[in-house]
């Protein structure tokens, strides 16, 4: 087999993504696992990630009622509960885009779709723009691609970047997400080469996992990927989102990975224009903990709706 | 870009769980002693400046009677144990440490100024493995020292320091003990709490009495104590200034001596390091307990190529750092130990502006009450300058750049002090060739201030001599007739 062309340009811009060392990174997220959230910082938190969920689903046996029912969650989370923030999108595949667009309305929440053959990414390239077309045709304002990992691990980083940047292309007035799938990656020094490529490519998010793999967004993962979009700002001025997803199902977790932004990047980045979750059940648990702030007690996971 | 501003809301450890008597005795022969100085000194909590008890000052006849305790405890009891009797106390101790974790990090927070998070995460933890560590020792001294005989030494006299109250007591007390010898410790006079504490430990474990003393007092105790004939072994950490007073006083005495001093400790950070962990490591280097560390990185240096790049990540990451109140949870940076300290690092930092050195400090805001400093970063500093060259202890970071490693390792050796260091490099071949060149004790590769019970740790040069921890540590407290 002939070794991968890569473009020199593109190697000597790899060539300058730090190492990252492992267990300097696990420390560090441990030290902001220490903080302690209280009192009106944690309302805070909790409405801030809230209103970041990109509100997931992505099955096989994915029918039109369940988008729509979806749907009605991102626009009402608990009406029960007054003044609260809608979530900031509904992530479905490409073939449920337009029932969601419809459900959706003028109600501001962006409809994501997946797309380049996901979760996988092992189709050609013309099946791969075809599934992106499909979707944006249908209205979606996020396209949440897959990277080619084979090729990425491969050494192939012409064919990844070369990929990213044709999607990009396509996206003309979407946002374009680009997902690693981490856990099929080797290394925290690939999370972080993969993540300069990405950005180097056009992405304007860079997201962790599918959901379909374990281990998703661990959080020495999620910290080289904030350490790529940091450098990255530091160079060029430019912002760049992040979208941790696959695995965060608590609240806790949630106010974890918000300190870790807060900390590694700023606070300029606590917004849902530059930061979601990817999440099915971590909004209930949010909820869970918002009443609980409020009345001082734990409701019933029974008084919140599973869709 | 929005204009999102997240605050932490204070978040503080209850002292509900921890009773200061008001007015503390000094422990002898097992039992509570008022002074035969009939002096007492005041604690302060250097948070908020508020009181926290008087404590008994022991002069010469106050330390005469501890050293007779503890010889006659050596001679009447615990040389007459075995091993393994002895090993059961130690592990009650430490059981009884862990039991009552929280209260003793809580009470070295409260008179020490650390923040709460590193008593908790870190002092008091490491305290007790400490005893549980030499606990197992106890009856293996034979198997570690095969064919040479280990004997205790006697009685020993140990004076730890303000920075690491409860831990420095455990580095000196349970290999002494876990050999075979008694103890008299002098703490340090601003921080004594967590000993007398540890002297009600002893007691509720059942201890011998006299196999522990505790005499708290200032440096004149302290000498006293240095000076006293009927001791066998004395035990220092502290400054070198004082160590070498210490070293003084035993000359032509058959004391055993051993020292663990001050330095000045040099982390280096080559072209090809993994650039944000190193920074982190930086950070944790040197501002660890305010600085108040022997082996504190406080020298930096930085290649070249890089500099810059780790300049300005140095400079953001100081803005996430809490300074303040050492019971919030969420603070990093807690309060100096004592004013006399605070004054010391401020001369320091007014030297570094004389020495034209240019200053970077966060725009935190700190208490009113209290001793705080802000952490602060030097840079264009000279090698000769005296901010590079004398230890500061306090949260104080010089940064200095270099070209080659011939020239970092010249650097980093050139200083009277050889505690620790640390290198930062992705090539494992690097790592090695550099720490076989720097002359310190402990060289640490891509972290920093590791410590673990089963790790000898001290010093070359003005750092002092003799080792604690580990295998090591237990060859300070054991003699070898034949």
């Amino acid at each position: 087999m002939l070794p991968p062309r890569n473009n020199p340009d593109l190697l000597s811009l790899l060539a300058k993504s730090p190492a990252i060392d492992q267990t300097g990174s696990i420390e560090r997220v441990a030290r902001i696992q220490t903080r302690s959230l209280k009192g009106a910082a944690k309302l805070q938190g909790l409405r801030m990630a809230l209103s970041m969920i990109d509100l997931t689903t992505l099955e096989g046996k994915d029918t039109p009622g369940k988008v729509r029912q979806l749907c009605f969650k991102a626009q009402h989370l608990h009406d029960q509960t007054s003044d609260l923030p809608k979530v900031a999108a509904v992530c479905v595949y490409p073939s449920m885009v337009g029932i969601a667009k419809k459900a959706l309305g003028d109600s501001g929440i962006k409809v994501a779709s997946v797309s380049t053959a996901f979760p996988s990414g092992q189709a050609p390239f013309s099946v791969k723009k075809d599934d992106t077309l499909f979707a944006l045709e249908n209205g979606a304002d996020e396209i949440d691609m897959v990277i080619s990992r084979g090729r990425f691990l491969a050494g192939d980083y012409q064919f990844v970047f070369d990929e990213i940047a044709a999607i990009k292309e396509l996206c003309t007035s979407a946002r374009l997400k680009v997902i690693f799938e981490t856990g099929e990656l080797d290394s925290l020094d690939q999370v972080r080469k993969i993540s300069d490529l990405a950005i180097a490519a056009g992405a304007d998010f860079i997201k962790t996992s599918t959901g379909k793999i374990q281990p998703a967004a661990t959080f020495p993962v999620v910290l080289t990927m904030l350490g790529a979009i940091k450098d990255h700002f530091d160079k060029t001025g430019q912002m760049i989102g992040m979208k941790p997803a696959g695995g965060i199902s608590s609240a806790k977790l949630a106010l974890q990975h918000l300190l870790l932004v807060k900390e590694v990047l700023g606070e300029a980045w606590l917004t849902n224009e530059w930061y979601r979750f990817g999440a099915s059940s971590l909004a209930n648990d949010l909820l869970l903990q918002y009443q609980k702030h409020l009345t001082g007690k734990y409701q019933s996971a029974a008084y919140f709706s599973i869709d | 870009m929005s204009n999102t501003t997240w605050n932490l809301d204070p978040s503080l450890e209850s002292t509900a769980l921890v009773q200061i008597k008001p007015q503390y005795e000094l422990f002898i022969d097992g039992k509570w002693q008022a002074p035969l100085s009939k002096t007492y000194f005041d604690s302060i909590n250097p948070a908020d400046e508020t009181h926290l008890a008087k404590i008994a000052w022991a002069n010469q006849a106050d330390v005469d009677l501890a050293v007779r305790a503890a010889r006659t405890a050596y001679t009447n009891v615990w040389s007459q144990l075995s091993g393994a009797e002895r090993g059961k106390y130690l592990f009650r101790i430490a059981r009884l440490m862990q039991e009552k974790a929280r209260e003793l990090a809580v009470l070295e927070t409260l008179d020490g100024g650390k923040p709460i998070r590193e008593a908790r995460d870190v002092d008091v933890p490491l305290a007790c493995n400490h005893f549980f560590y030499y606990a197992g020792w106890a009856d293996k001294l034979l198997e570690a020292f095969p064919g040479q005989n280990p004997v205790a030494l006697g009685v020993a006299g140990q004076i730890t320091p303000w920075n690491f109250p409860l831990l420095m007591l455990a580095w000196k007390i349970a290999p002494a003990l876990a050999c075979g010898n008694t103890v008299v410790l002098k703490p340090a006079e601003t921080t004594s709490l967590t000993a007398l504490k540890f002297a009600e430990i002893c007691q509720e474990a059942g201890l011998p009495p006299g196999v522990v003393n505790i005499v708290t007092g200032y440096g004149d105790t302290g000498a006293a104590l240095v000076a006293h004939p009927d001791l066998d072994k004395i035990a220092f950490t502290g400054s070198t200034a004082v160590g070498k007073q210490i070293q003084k006083a035993c000359i032509g005495t058959t004391k055993k001596l051993t020292l663990e001093l001050g330095g000045k400790s040099a982390n280096i950070i080559l072209e090809d390091a993994p650039i944000d962990q190193a920074v982190e490591g930086v950070i944790n280097a040197i501002f660890f307990n305010q600085g108040h560390v022997c082996c504190a990185g406080s020298r930096l240096f930085v290649q070249e190529s890089i500099a810059t790049q780790v300049l300005d990540k140095l400079k953001f990451r100081l803005q996430s750092i809490y300074v303040g109140n050492p019971l919030d949870k969420n603070t990093d940076i807690g309060a100096i130990n004592s004013k006399k300290q605070l004054q010391t690092i401020e001369r320091y930092i007014q030297l570094g502006l004389e020495e034209g050195a240019e200053i970077y400090q966060p725009t935190c805001e700190l208490p009113s009450a209290g001793y705080y400093c802000k952490p602060t970063l030097f840079t264009d500093v000279a090698q000769s300058a005296r901010i590079a060259q004398e230890e500061i202890f306090g949260p104080v970071l010089t940064i200095q750049t270099f070209r080659t490693i011939e020239e970092v390792v010249q650097k980093a050796n050139n200083t009277p002090y050889g505690l620790a260091a640390g290198i930062w490099t992705d090539k494992g071949a690097r790592i090695f060739g550099v720490s076989q060149q720097l002359q310190a004790g402990v060289v640490w590769a891509n972290t920093y201030n590791k410590f673990d019970p089963a790790s000898p740790f001290g010093g070359y040069k003005e750092s002092g001599f003799g080792r604690e921890g580990g295998l090591h540590g237990l060859r300070a407290y054991l003699k070898f007739p034949n």
